[in-house]
């Protein structure tokens, strides 16, 4: 019993990391209908820009905001630059652009950072606590996932940009008619995206050790646990991301060790989906005929 | 226009069929002649290495060919077709390495085994749609590999399977990768004819209906359960026949060669190529087997960099792919200067 | 008085097909001017491209600027509101939100605003935290019209704001429109396929078939009109 729980709670810090990577993507799935496969690879990026200010001498908290900063300041510049001239291609083209960048940010990282695994340090200590039930790790990481999906919500809720955001993301063509700048608006999503993408690489490198290859499993079990929680729900995003890193942990400790333990934890929540194909809190597209 | 057509087509919803290029009206059976004759007179004067660099093009336009037809034409998105490439080359390599069957004969075989894998994936599929079939069939590439060494008995494991090097027959005056080059070319040949059939005529339609109004097609009587299940197993047949091809060709399967990646390949040859086309397929082979060499070529040190940059500018340039934009261009410059 | 708003040879297309083939319009300032026709004549087609919504070309001009190559976006700020076919709500909003959208590029006088609002409409003041899907049709066009007026404009344009609606809400919409228009001093260029309505609330008229304008005038002249009769009032 001691072992199941310690696993369900090492299982949900792994999956407030993969929550975090889940909200960033269903944010920008809303916006504009699109996966962007890159997004890991550039949480990825960022971590080791915080690496590299770490190792210059900054504090750890000053690196983290600061890398925040160049991150949103970065996915702004990559919606202009890299999406906008696909934003009115069909789909199919956009994911193509977004797996291309998935490749220039890994091979860059790779060739300026080195593929050497390094050490990322935590803020938090690695201290047990309730009996070993848990570290203050875990629950370092639970917290910051928790207070930044306050902290979007609030922003949504509250703030005349965030309901512009909505807005846009809704019914664009409406948008401008309110003198709405969508573009500007999905330049911000995606800046925030990266922004919260950062947090989560910033997070796992402690964990994963930092390489150009940290994010893939992250990104893979994000996406799942996006689209199990629905994938236009951010409240879903998060409690797929957190169901996902139960799951792959106990599936991993109880069932099958290593290899199959994606296959068999993609498996089951596969099966979830059967049974709700437009995830746990999505709402089915209404087609009007 | 529904979610699917938007993804895949933009506004070219409407399969363009050869007949869109200008018409040679009887004289199209002396131009295919020709355009054969020469594509099987290529391997003369060239290495052996780019012979078969170019029989791989040849592969790889096949199995894009089977995702063109299931994400292009019927709407149905696959990230996952990478692990029926797999299926057909382990098809392949089991039946020579542990039966001896002869090469040619793993064909059959392996074009059955996927379609009846496809059709097994495309019922469950048919609950999914947009990024969830996504998922589905990105589960199916992930899974491969690790079930391809969990079953290492038959699979041969991590090590894979070498297979005996395919002597072509004798008197024939060609060598090994000639010989190989040929076979292909033949395959696609034929696997472009049954396509252009299928995809022109009432299936093909029908496809192509459920893509765009997936309502208004079950209204006019099309099944549509019927014929997107049908569209997956025949896009795996053709995956699936190209993976046995790979096998054949490159004597060699191993899990490693099927990742993800491979999948993700697919997907970026089809829509460079132009996922709404049967010719797009050809040049999608081209980019997945070349462009990465000259990546390579360009920069050392991050030759992928330079890939996915390719990637970009394809896509910058010919949001419809190659052929895509190619077709959509001769409608509109037709439109315009009547 | 200088029209708000003058078109001149304007065209629109939709993909490679001209839909507008090159209209003139005015509408004074401070008065109601309508566009008649039958669906599909352009009357959409002509707001739309107003509003920047369309591929368009020709000489659009506003307040003395030309707007014919500006953004939806700079046109909206610009204070041209318009209210577009189908409505436009964001239907996933409240009522309230809705109204904030439309108060966005006026951000100060947002709160005034939404109350002046629910003093013109009520019944949206009654619903202000639901969701604006869930309102019935009559709401929804009170809606959309309040979220336009919130931009303060200068100029609003109407599209079929009848469509769909019972005749009592009708006839309740439009007593309300025309208060509106004298009170905040607002002009107002309208698409109506209800003809008679139309006649009788605007000043100029202009009747669009297919594309291009075949009459125009008072809304008087055209009421007597008898091919405007005959094809369009019944009589």
């Amino acid at each position: 019993m001691h072992e199941f729980l310690q696993q369900t709670f090492s299982g949900l810090a792994a999956g407030a990391i993969y929550a975090s990577l889940a909200l960033a993507l269903v944010m920008i799935y809303r916006a504009t209908s699109l996966v962007n496969f890159a997004q890991g690879e550039m949480a990825m990026f960022s971590t080791y820009i915080a690496w590299t200010l770490v190792n210059a001498g900054l504090p750890f908290w000053a690196a983290f905001v600061l890398t925040l900063i160049v991150s949103f300041v970065g996915g702004m510049a990559i919606e202009r630059v890299v999406i906008r001239p696909v934003e009115n291609a069909p789909v199919l083209s956009a994911v193509v652009v977004t797996i291309g960048l998935l490749l220039i940010f890994n091979a860059t990282a790779g060739w300026l950072y080195s593929y050497t695994v390094q050490e990322f340090p935590s803020p938090f200590p690695d201290r047990p606590v309730f009996g070993a039930l848990m570290t203050t790790r875990d629950l370092g990481v639970i917290a910051v996932t928790l207070l930044m999906l306050a902290l979007l919500f609030a922003f949504f809720r509250f703030t005349s940009t965030g309901l512009a955001m909505r807005a846009a993301a809704q019914n664009p063509e409406s948008a401008r008619l309110c003198g709405i700048r969508v573009g500007r608006m999905l330049a911000i999503g995606w800046g925030l995206a990266a922004a919260i993408g950062a947090t989560a690489g910033i997070m796992v490198a402690p964990v994963l050790f930092l390489d150009p290859n940290m994010m893939g499993g992250v990104l893979l079990y994000a996406f799942t646990g996006a689209l199990l929680g629905g994938i236009t729900s951010p409240v879903g995003a998060v409690v797929g991301g957190l169901i996902v890193g139960v799951t792959e942990n106990l599936v991993g400790t109880y069932l099958i060790p290593s290899q199959l333990k994606l296959t068999v934890a993609l498996g089951l929540i596969i099966l979830v989906l059967v049974f709700k194909p437009n995830g746990l809190f999505g709402t089915a597209i209404v087609r009007r005929v | 226009m529904t979610q699917n057509t938007a993804i895949i087509a933009g506004d070219a919803a409407a399969p363009a069929p050869a007949a869109s290029l200008p018409r040679l009206a009887g004289r199209r059976w002396l131009a295919a002649a020709i355009l054969i004759a020469c594509a099987a007179a290529v391997p003369l004067g060239l290495s052996n290495y780019h012979v078969f660099e170019l029989t791989m093009v040849m592969v790889y336009a096949i199995a894009v060919l089977g995702l063109n037809i299931l994400t292009g034409y019927n709407g149905q998105i696959s990230l996952g077709h990478g692990g029926f490439f797999a299926a057909g080359a382990y098809t392949a390599a089991i039946l020579m390495h542990r039966y001896g069957v002869p090469y040619w004969a793993t064909l059959p075989p392996a074009a059955l085994v996927c379609f009846a894998l496809g059709l097994l994936f495309g019922l469950p599929a048919l609950r999914f749609e947009g990024p969830y079939l996504a998922l589905v069939t990105l589960a199916m590439a992930v899974a491969m590999p690790q079930l391809l060494k969990y079953f290492g008995a038959w699979t041969g494991g991590q090590q894979g399977i070498n297979l005996v090097k395919v002597q072509p027959p004798p008197g024939l005056g060609v060598g090994h990768d000639t010989w190989l080059y040929l076979l292909v070319l033949a395959v696609l040949i034929l696997a472009m004819r049954v396509a252009a059939n299928i995809l022109n005529g009432r299936t093909g339609r029908a496809f192509v209906a459920i893509r765009d109004h997936p309502i208004a097609a079950e209204a006019m009587g099309i099944h549509a359960a019927r014929y997107k299940t049908l569209a997956f197993g025949i896009s795996t047949l053709f995956t699936g026949v190209a993976g046995a091809l790979s096998a054949i060709v490159i004597g060699f399967v191993a899990p490693e060669s099927f990742d993800l990646f491979l999948s993700l390949s697919f997907l970026v040859g089809s829509a460079v190529g132009g996922i709404v086309t049967i010719p797009g397929a050809i040049v999608g082979g081209l980019f997945i087997e070349f462009v990465p060499n000259l990546a390579n070529d360009i920069s050392d040190a991050a030759p992928w960099a330079v890939y996915g940059l390719a990637m970009l500018l394809f896509m910058y340039a010919m949001p419809r792919g190659v052929i895509g934009s190619l077709e959509h261009w001769f409608a509109w410059s037709k439109q315009k200067f009547r | 008085m200088p029209p708000i708003l003058t078109l001149r040879g304007v065209k629109a297309y939709y993909g490679q097909s001209e839909v507008l083939h090159g209209i003139d319009v005015a509408v004074e300032e401070g008065g109601m001017t309508v566009l008649l026709g039958a669906n599909g004549a352009g009357k959409t087609t002509a707001l739309r491209a107003i509003s920047g919504s369309v591929k368009r070309e020709g000489e659009i001009v506003f307040a003395g600027q030309r707007v014919d190559r500006r953004s939806t976006e700079e046109i909206a700020r610009l204070r041209i509101a318009h209210v577009p076919e189908g409505r436009g709500t964001f239907i996933g909003l409240t009522v309230e939100e809705n109204l904030h959208l439309g108060g966005y590029t006026n951000a100060a006088q947002s709160r005034a605003g939404i109350a002046r609002m629910y003093g013109y409409f009520p019944v949206l003041g009654l619903r202000r935290r639901q969701q604006a899907g869930a309102l019935s049709g009559g709401e929804q066009q009170m809606l959309a019209i309040a979220r336009a007026l919130m931009m303060s404009p200068r100029l609003l344009l109407l599209d079929e704001p009848s469509f769909g609606l019972a005749p009592r809400i009708v006839e309740e919409i439009f007593v309300i429109v025309e208060r509106i228009r004298r009170d905040e001093r607002v002009s107002v260029l309208l698409v109506e396929q209800n003809a008679s309505l139309a006649l009788e609330l605007a000043d100029h008229a202009y009747l669009i078939e297919t594309g291009s304008v075949v009459a125009s005038g008072t809304a008087k002249s055209l009421a007597d009109n008898p091919q405007v009769r005959r094809s369009y009032l019944g009589y």
